[in-house]
């Protein structure tokens, strides 16, 4: 059964197009391939199922290359499977609440259902040709969901920003695969990590005369996917107006599952990753730096979905720090625990939209804890994992994180423990801000959209609650297999030298031990200072909020401009490239080439033409002389070339 | 056994049909279209015959037939094909089918319209087959004829300047590739194309003979900055125009270089390969952004085409570079390939977006972008295959448009890593005009009442849009069969290419 588990996974998946019974094709789909993902984990995980790599079909072979299609099964792929089919399941019942009356409800199964798909696809790959396969594939279903509501102007704009500014990172993606494909002489994982200890040392040029190591080129291009896909500054600008989009995918796409992979990527490439320290210091301080300055933002956003769009950014951030100092394992299960609270998280503000008839200012919510208690409990369920509290999923994995920073010496870590502290801080403001605003405090919204808020359906409800369950408890329960066990070794290199996580295995003593532990650490009132900041600044003395939005005008001006970034890539990049491209098109193409060179010359042929006019004499002699003296010329020409 | 000719009869059967289309005329005009459409599956169905019968396992030329034709030059009617030439006719005969589908609704005098495709039709396949220059030239300007007629009467309303301007550009190229033809021919008495390959130049006359070839195949590609004409036939050229211009012409020139500039001089190739890298990476990038600036959907994918050409040029000339770079010759064979998988791909994708804006023209009359917008309301199912084949053109793999360039760019990688560099910065670009396009011309709002009376396709549109759909993906998802089909032929060419021929 298990060597046809993958291919049934993907064969599954057709793009079931019903008409009325849409959803439940695409549910029990989806369903399908959620029971099987979970037999493929429990064989890997319980029955130490050896890492299969088979291939479905030869894509091409050219030139000595082979192009497989195919599959390779490990800890990290049954693990990623489990949590996309999971998250992609609750999110498909939510949809049929939350898309209860919308035109394109079949289109938009259809397109969960491809997402899901590609998604698979991603991860189950075994070369580098369906990595970027599933990669794009995604990446055109995020662009058709953004915009799926595509008379909205807005909406429209941000699916062509998502596609293009996820291209610009695909350009670094594509440039470290023909990389691959020159040093390493193929593209299938298990070939490449077997070339990669011949490659470490090798160096190349690509500015003239400084030398760089071709892995760390290797893997700075593939880190650069993976900004895109995962919204690491500066690729980031394309997930805030992702929202655009409806709010299941919001939480499918753009929090739990294609964002992250960018992560899984550098994860599954961990044995390339491991050899270069500077690409690795890159990932680190590209992390860091979304981890606190993108969740600073977050503090400022009137927007709900845009508020944890924003702390979606922050904790990629967190994951791609972890990555950055070797600890791939941490990353991932950081990567679980997430897809899990965030998803919640999105789903409970879906909720939230859905009963205040698709408005999302937070500004015009508040107490709404009264009206739809499953929302509000679920809500600070998922919150309460995302601050990081003891025992709650979110905790586990984000102080793995912080304690693997400390415990490495990777360059970049200093500036790293002070963001993701600092990040803790922000955290805790930016969500308790969103709770309060949403669920509690003065009710804010006009007598006729609170007369009309109630609880939303029981499709809507049953899956916050199923998400609250992993939010909650997966942290305590798998922390200890996945970092210590040693569940996921069969997929992550690390060097001996990198191995923070055994560092800290020595400080392990349990989950609970570990939670109990975390009362007292200088990360968890870090987090409740946060808390306090928010609950006395939203909830007891909302004016303090004003005054101090008047007194540091500038701090919060730069926030809400984002730090520039969206000005940047408009006016300066997109403006710039369409200015270029007006000139070339102007200048270049019509007046120079078109209209001087070519039309120019058919000018002065004419005008040639009305001078050798005269020399139609009519007279054949003055014909055939031309003829002779063109023939000799002819001729002489010929005998000097040979 | 009795042997068919196949290769004549894929040659004059189209222009047999076109002659009894011709005479059929305006007194039986019901008839005009179903014959031609006969005329043309029955070319399908050869083509199939021909490719079930052609055995990829050997680089030698397969169903040839040799018959003296002008015996005083030695000029011989010679056709044969391999496997460079193969997936080009099969993708001339399939465009010719989609063409005459695609004309159904043409008005003004049916029969000559139908008859100058099925001739040229017929004179394509006769490049492609040709195994003698003389009769490659013959067909190479021949092929003209009908074209310049297509966009001369059917044309827009500035077709003359157009077609003139289509005419005088291609023909003046042709003439220097006369030139080298005779000078070589001088030089070893033979015009048969097998012979040249194997001639001995020397290096001065080579370079020569190979701009003159280039000149030649340039225009034709078209290569930057030789690609004025291109924008301005396609924008005047009515909607089968344009497909079979975009699907098939512009292939003529990227087969000439395979066919005549690399085997017959491959040291000047060599020595001047850094011309037509340079230009191919302009043409990528200069004309991307070219694309990006236009306000009419058929120049905009004019320009899309001659970036994407650039793709096909860059892929064939790699072979020296990566020689010089690395010392050895991998990756050489995915770049030939890659281009040709270009070509061909090229040729679904730029018919289907061609066919697109006609299925748009025939509407409203209009190919400004500005003049539409929201025409996803009106035309779901019309926008499901256009933002498919717009996501091809913007090299989405699964798709046709993926599978060259990425061959292209993983062998440029080989030469040098700023080509790879500049190359993929297509990535961008042909995302960016082209999706650019799909938001203005299908999102938003309805945009106007034009836009607002549309009906979607019908079931003739269907077939066309359905058939290149269906291709795209094929080849996006399994290029195997297309690749195995010319692997042994380019790896045959590399060998043959990396041997000096100097005298």
């Amino acid at each position: 059964m298990l060597p046809l588990a993958g291919s049934l996974l993907a064969g599954l998946f057709g793009r079931q197009i019903g008409r009325a019974g849409a959803h439940w094709v695409t549910i029990l789909a989806v369903a399908g391939s959620f029971a099987l993902s979970s037999v493929v984990a429990w064989e890997v995980f319980f029955n130490d199922l050896p890492t299969m790599n088979y291939s479905v079909y030869t894509w091409a072979v050219v030139d000595g290359f082979q192009f497989e299609i195919g599959f390779l099964i490990d800890s990290l792929t049954a693990l990623m499977m489990v949590v996309v089919t999971f998250v992609s399941l609750m999110v498909h019942i939510y949809t049929v609440g939350y898309m209860h009356d919308d035109a394109g409800y079949q289109r938009f199964f259809a397109f969960i259902n491809l997402f899901t798909f590609a998604m698979l696809m991603l991860v189950m790959a075994n070369n580098f040709l369906q990595l970027f396969f599933g990669w794009e594939a995604v990446g055109l279903v995020s662009y058709l969901l953004i915009g799926f509501w595509f008379k909205k102007e807005s909406a429209v704009k941000a699916n062509l920003k998502a596609f293009l500014v996820n291209r610009g990172g695909d350009f670094g993606l594509i440039l470290g695969v023909a990389a691959v494909a020159y040093y390493m002489g193929s593209l299938d994982y298990a070939q490449v990590f077997e070339a990669v200890p011949a490659v470490a040392g090798q160096q190349m040029s690509v500015f003239g005369g400084v030398e760089w190591s071709v892995m760390t080129f290797i893997c700075i291009c593939l880190f650069i996917g993976a900004m895109g896909k995962s919204a690491q500054a500066p690729l980031h600008v394309w997930l805030p107006d992702s929202m655009e989009g409806p709010t299941p995918i919001s939480a499918l796409i753009h929090a739990a599952t294609m964002v992250t992979a960018g992560i899984f990527m550098v994860a599954r490439l961990s044995p390339m990753f491991e050899q270069s320290a500077t690409a690795l210091s890159f990932i680190l301080v590209i992390g860091a730096f979304t981890a606190l300055f993108l969740g600073l933002i977050g503090i400022v956003q009137n927007d709900i979905k845009r508020v944890v769009a924003y702390s979606t950014l922050s904790q990629l951030g967190y994951m791609t720090v972890a990555l950055g100092v070797s600890a791939y394992s941490v990353a991932i299960f950081h990567l679980m625990t997430h897809a899990f609270f965030k998803a919640l998280l999105f789903l409970g503000a879906g909720s939230v939209i859905i009963a205040l008839h698709h408005k999302q200012d937070m500004r015009e919510m508040g107490g709404l804890a009264r009206y739809m208690p499953i929302t509000a409990a679920t809500a600070w369920l998922g919150s309460l994992a995302l601050i990081g509290f003891p025992f709650f999923s979110g905790f586990y994995s984000k102080d793995m994180i912080i304690e693997a920073v400390k415990a490495s010496d990777r360059a970049g870590t200093g500036f790293a423990t002070f963001a993701v502290m600092a990040g803790v801080v922000v955290t805790a403001m930016y969500t308790f801000r969103m709770l309060y605003l949403t669920f509690h405090g003065t009710t804010r919204m006009d007598e006729h959209t609170r007369s009309h808020a109630h609880e939303s359906p029981w499709v809507v409800t049953v899956p916050l609650i199923l998400l609250a369950i992993p939010s909650v408890a997966i942290g305590y329960l798998t922390i200890e297999p996945l970092l210590f066990g040693g569940a996921l070794a069969d997929a992550i290199t690390v060097l001996p030298a990198n191995d923070v996580v055994a560092k800290l295995s020595e400080k392990f003593h349990g989950a609970f031990a570990f939670g109990i532990h975390g009362f007292v650490t200088p990360v968890f009132w870090l987090a409740m200072l946060g808390v306090a900041i928010s609950t006395y600044v939203y909830l007891f003395n909302t004016q303090v909020a004003a005054v101090a939005k008047a007194r540091f005008h500038w701090i919060w001006r730069l926030l809400d401009n984002k730090y520039g970034f969206d000005v940047f890539y408009q006016k300066g990049i997109a403006g710039g490239a369409l200015m270029l491209a007006g000139g070339l098109s102007k200048w270049a193409d019509g007046r120079l080439i078109d209209n001087a060179l070519v039309n120019g010359c058919a000018r002065m042929v004419g005008q040639c033409a009305s001078l050798v006019r005269r020399l139609q004499t009519g007279f054949v002699f003055h014909y055939a002389f031309s003829m002779i003296i063109g023939l000799v010329a002819l001729l002489a020409a010929f005998a000097w070339l040979r | 056994m009795f042997e068919w000719p196949l290769l004549s009869l894929l040659i004059w059967l189209p222009l047999a049909t076109a002659v009894l289309v011709v005479f059929l005329g305006q007194s039986f005009e019901t008839l005009v279209r179903p014959v031609a459409l006969a005329g043309t599956l029955v070319v399908a169905a050869l083509s199939v015959v021909l490719y079930l019968g052609f055995d990829s396992g050997t680089a030698a030329y397969q169903f040839e037939e040799k018959v003296a034709w002008i015996e005083t030059f030695s000029v011989y009617y010679h056709l044969g094909i391999d496997g460079l030439a193969l997936p080009l006719i099969l993708l001339t005969n399939l465009i010719g089918i989609l063409v005459v589908i695609g004309g159904w609704a043409i008005k003004d005098r049916p029969h000559l319209y139908l008859a100058a495709f099925l001739v040229l039709q017929g004179l394509m396949v006769g490049v492609f087959a040709a195994m003698d220059a003389m009769l490659f030239y013959v067909f190479f300007e021949a092929m003209l004829v009908p074209m310049f007629l297509i966009i001369g009467i059917w044309g827009g309303p500035n077709r003359i300047y157009a077609t003139v301007k289509f005419f005088l550009f291609t023909f003046f190229g042709s003439v220097f590739m006369l030139i080298a033809l005779i000078w070589m021919y001088l030089e070893g008495g033979s015009f048969q194309i097998t012979d040249l390959h194997q001639l001995p130049i020397a290096l001065n006359a080579q370079i020569l003979i190979f701009l003159a070839f280039l000149i030649a195949f340039a225009v034709k590609i078209p290569m930057w900055p030789v690609h004025t004409w291109l924008p301005d036939a396609h924008v005047e050229a009515p909607t089968g125009g344009s497909v079979v211009l975009a699907a098939v012409m512009l292939k003529i020139g990227g087969y000439g270089l395979v066919r005549f500039s690399l085997p017959i001089t491959p040291d000047a190739a060599a020595t001047l390969d850094w011309l037509v890298i340079g230009l191919s990476l302009v043409a990528i990038t200069y004309i991307g952004f070219v694309a990006l600036a236009q306000s009419d959907m058929k120049k905009l994918i004019a320009y899309s085409s001659i970036s994407h050409m650039g793709f096909v040029t860059l892929g064939l000339f790699l072979a020296f570079a990566i020689g010089r770079n690395s010392g050895e010759f991998a990756g050489a064979g995915l770049g030939i390939s890659g281009a040709m998988v270009q070509m061909v791909s090229h040729g679904f994708i730029s018919a289907a977006m061609f066919s697109a804006v006609g299925v748009l023209y025939d509407r409203v009359h209009s190919r400004e972008i500005s003049s539409y917008g929201g025409v996803a309301n009106t035309m779901p199912w019309f926008a499901v295959f256009a933002v498919l084949f717009f996501m091809a053109n913007s090299g989405l793999p699964g798709t046709s448009g993926f599978v060259g360039e990425f061959m292209v760019i993983l062998a440029s990688f080989h030469a040098n890593v700023w080509f790879a560099f500049v190359a993929a910065t297509t990535l961008l670009l042909g995302a960016a005009y082209s999706l650019w396009l799909v938001k203005r011309v299908f999102y938003g709002e309805v945009g106007n009442q034009s836009v607002a009376a549309l009906k979607d396709i019908n079931a003739r549109e269907w077939v066309v849009l359905g058939t290149l759909a269906f291709f795209v993906i094929a080849v996006g998802v399994w290029p195997f069969p297309l690749i195995d089909m010319m692997e042994v032929s380019v790896s045959h060419l590399i060998d043959h290419i990396l041997e000096s021929k100097l005298k």
